[in-house]
């Protein structure tokens, strides 16, 4: 069977639930959260540039480049908090941050 | 056929790269795992016609955001194992959700599987189809700088908004470390500076 724009969708799928998933699993691992964040971007990504490609548009892999940049931005913003935070109290658990609950 | 069992090789491993990431128990190796899954994936695009996006894929995730994560993850020091603890709790309600939304995004794709005509676009709808004859880095360059201009301007805004964020949150101004404080420096005057005194001659100061 020849692979279509389909197979791709469906790969995308399974990606974007493994990365959902991953959030639920690793809810105190920071780090395994981003991880999982940028799995989902992936996911977002091939359905950007599957979409792109059968449908003959370039526009698709242009936004792809584009959440190709927001994600990279997001790595640097969450690492550098992340850093930040184990600096000051010495652990990543997730659960421990609730200094901004009022 | 050789695409098609590429496809698969690409797929199969990229998906299940993609579960040891998130099921890995050390994070050195979900990292290396993300890499994989991130190569495949650019394999993936590289199948499909996509090539500067594969090789963006590589320089970008590859090249700087694993790299920036596996030094993170060996820069702290975490007992990792105490983070996993809560696994098996989390485990149900997370596979409930993650079943459902697969079957959920299955269903979606189903229908399109079965009615391929709905993807059809407008005959006068497609703006910026690639011309015949142009590969693929030249198509994404040439609406790249013109048509979608100030996204592109947008996305290095960006970009430097987020490298000044890094830079902000972890620099960190040690005490006692000298510095050199170019104002004081230039405010320097010879009247501050010098000191004239008058040595009385056999006196000494």
């Amino acid at each position: 069977m020849e692979i279509g724009l389909v197979h791709y969708l469906t790969v995308a799928a399974v990606l974007f639930t493994l990365g959902v998933f991953g959030i639920f699993i690793n809810r105190k691992n920071v780090i395994v959260i981003l991880m999982s964040i940028e799995l989902i971007l992936l996911a977002v990504n091939i359905n950007l540039v599957a979409f792109s490609i059968f449908t003959n548009t370039i526009a698709g892999q242009i936004f792809a480049l584009l959440v190709l940049t927001v994600a990279a931005a997001e790595t640097a913003i969450g690492l550098a908090i992340l850093v930040v935070y184990f600096r000051n109290r010495g652990t990543i658990a997730v659960e421990d941050i609730n200094l901004m609950k009022g | 056929m050789a695409a098609a069992a590429f496809f698969y090789l690409f797929a199969g491993i990229c998906i299940a790269s993609a579960f040891m990431v998130i099921a890995g128990r050390n994070p050195v190796t979900s990292v290396l795992f993300l890499i994989l899954a991130f190569f495949n994936a650019a394999g993936l695009f590289v199948l499909i016609g996509a090539e500067f996006l594969a090789m963006m894929l590589v320089v970008v995730y590859v090249g700087a955001v694993a790299v920036l994560f596996l030094f993170v993850v060996m820069m702290i020091d975490v007992d990792f194992a105490e983070l996993k603890a809560g696994f098996l709790q989390y485990l149900p309600v997370g596979a409930l959700v993650a079943i459902v939304f697969l079957i959920e995004l299955v269903m979606v794709v189903g229908t399109l599987f079965a009615d391929p005509a709905s993807l059809q676009v407008a005959a006068g709808a497609v703006a910026d189809a690639p011309a015949a004859g142009v590969t693929n880095t030249q198509a994404i360059g040439q609406v790249l700088y013109t048509q979608y201009l100030f996204a592109f301007q947008a996305a290095g805004f960006v970009l430097l908004v987020a490298m000044v964020g890094a830079i902000v949150l972890t620099l960190r101004h040690k005490p006692n470390v000298k510095r050199q404080d170019i104002a004081e420096q230039v405010a320097r005057s010879h009247k501050t500076v010098i000191e004239l005194k008058k040595v009385p001659s056999r006196q000494g100061v």
